[in-house]
């Protein structure tokens, strides 16, 4: 690793002094977490800086359904990791997107998947339970039970209450359209959980 | 070497950047004794001004030159309908009423423009990188707030020292009831330098928007930084403000490019990654505590 840092959170959005950096360092590829605007202008200043042509951006949060609108074409081409991509082909998510997409004209976000999925899962507990939600317990143990159709494919509980799921690599490209999107490029870890499981005796 | 040129490069940037927001906010401070936190409103409604005028003649420069004199037509209908009422009252209420502005702009704002933030496109001979040196490459868009900045600044220290509204300008700064006295026409005098300032904040909004988001509350975040600038610099004076804020803009390109670095010479590497952004973070209060303990008027403030 060249190096790392910490930039001020949430006030800097001028990443100046970072990329002047990143161009010293020469690395060969930079990993940014920015969600939000701050993923939006490290995008559109890393081009500005002209650093795209030379090294791989590679990010988690920051190219989106929710940011792609404003970094455009910037975007296109990044590599990023996620647990749900829109364009999976599980049939519960084509059903969403599907249905996302001809009442708001646009792509879900990985915050509307992850909020939705939610919902079926706890729809899935108070359908067990046929709507007796008093017993707290029982509902629990429904839950833990994860049996719903996850618009991520594959998901269930670890013994910790961690989802054990897939993470997708994921390429800023443009739709038929010329719209800005992701679509996913493989698979990058098969029913992934997460690494401190067993020392949690959810306790 | 290539690399501290470019770091200082940075600071000579944000620091004019700073300097436009702040030289508006000194010359209302110090001459109108007006505290003004609605300053970085006005810096917003540049941005969100340009955005739409950029749109509308579907050209940078010609968006950009067009918010200027919209900016000016806003200072002035917001010093005439509230700000002219408040320069007999003490600074609390003044304080109440921008603040109350701020609330205003930020909902007008979220009224016609909505409430997700907006995003200025560049030119293509602004969105690429510049050679400075040979093999050194800057962005050119960060190049030319440098040149227009430095312009900018050059133009208002020869308007403050030479000319006679200028003249008007300092001897309000030092003695506002005498050149009253003097028959000078201090309400006029005030709209001008209010809308002045509102120019100065929506050029620095403008400039600073293809960079940062247009976005509501942009200039509630700067606004602490431009208050901390004209303290280090003594409160009204133009020049003050300058070194201020090429001292500031130094101070935290520094802190976040080479401070990590320093600290890693005696601390781990977990320690000084966590512990560089918190200092960097408090450097510039720093300085600013230490010029006040040195001058309490800071470096060009007024002599008692």
């Amino acid at each position: 690793m060249a190096g790392e840092d910490l930039t001020k959170w949430p006030d800097q959005l001028d990443f100046s002094a970072e990329l002047a950096k990143i161009r010293a360092a020469k690395p060969e590829g930079v990993f940014v977490f920015y969600p939000g605007a701050h993923g939006v202008q490290f995008v559109r200043q890393f081009v500005q800086a002209g650093l795209k042509d030379q090294i791989k951006l590679y990010q988690v949060f920051s190219i989106d359904a929710i940011t792609l609108p404003q970094q455009g074409e910037l975007a296109l081409g990044s590599l990023g990791a996620q647990q749900w991509v829109n364009d999976l082909p599980n049939d519960a998510n084509k059903r969403y997107v599907a249905d996302f997409r001809k009442k708001h004209n646009d792509y879900p976000s990985y915050y509307g998947a992850q909020a939705y999925d939610s919902i079926m899962l706890i729809a899935s507990a108070a359908e067990a339970l046929k709507g007796d939600l008093a017993n707290k317990d029982r509902v629990r143990a429904e839950l833990k039970k994860a049996n719903f159709k996850s618009v991520r494919g594959g998901f269930s509980f670890n013994t910790n209450n961690f989802p054990i799921q897939n993470f997708y690599i994921q390429e800023a490209v443009k739709d038929a359209d010329g719209k800005m999107t992701v679509k996913t490029i493989a698979t990058a870890i098969s029913k992934a959980k997460d690494p401190h499981f067993e020392k949690c005796p959810m306790k | 070497m290539d690399y501290l040129a470019i770091q200082i490069l940075n600071g000579v940037q944000l620091g004019l950047l700073m300097f436009l927001l702040a030289a508006g906010l000194t010359l209302t401070f110090g001459i109108m004794d007006l505290v003004n936190l609605a300053h970085g409103s006005l810096y917003m409604m540049g941005a969100y001004f340009a955005w739409t005028l950029i749109g509308w003649t579907d050209s940078f420069v010609l968006g950009a030159l067009l918010t200027l004199p919209a900016a000016l037509a806003l200072g002035a209908v917001v010093e005439a309908v509230v700000i002219r009422r408040l320069y007999a009252r003490d600074h609390l209420d003044q304080v109440l009423a921008t603040f109350g502005l701020i609330l205003f702009f930020n909902e007008l704002v979220r009224v016609i423009w909505g409430p997700a933030g907006k995003s200025i496109a560049l030119p293509a001979f602004l969105s690429g990188t510049v050679e400075i040196l040979p093999g050194l490459p800057y962005p050119a868009y960060r190049f030319a707030i440098i040149v227009v900045g430095g312009v900018v600044a050059l133009l208002l220290a020869w308007m403050v020292q030479r000319t006679r509204t200028g003249m008007l300008i300092r001897a309000g700064a030092s003695n506002r009831r005498m050149i009253g006295a003097l028959g000078v026409d201090i309400n006029l005098l005030f709209t001008l330098v209010f809308g002045l300032g509102a120019v100065f904040a929506a050029l620095a909004g403008l400039m600073a928007a293809p960079i940062l988001s247009v976005k509501i509350g942009m200039g509630d975040d700067i606004l602490i930084l431009a208050f901390v600038i004209i303290v280090i610099g003594g409160i009204g004076s133009i020049k003050g403000a300058f070194i201020a804020a090429m001292v500031v803009g130094q101070i935290d390109i520094f802190g976040r490019a080479f401070l990590p670095d320093l600290l890693k010479t005696f601390l781990s590497n977990a320690a000084a990654s966590t512990a560089a952004p918190a200092i960097s973070q408090v450097l510039i209060y720093l300085v600013m505590a230490g010029v006040l303990v040195w001058r309490p008027t800071g470096l060009f403030g007024p002599r008692t």
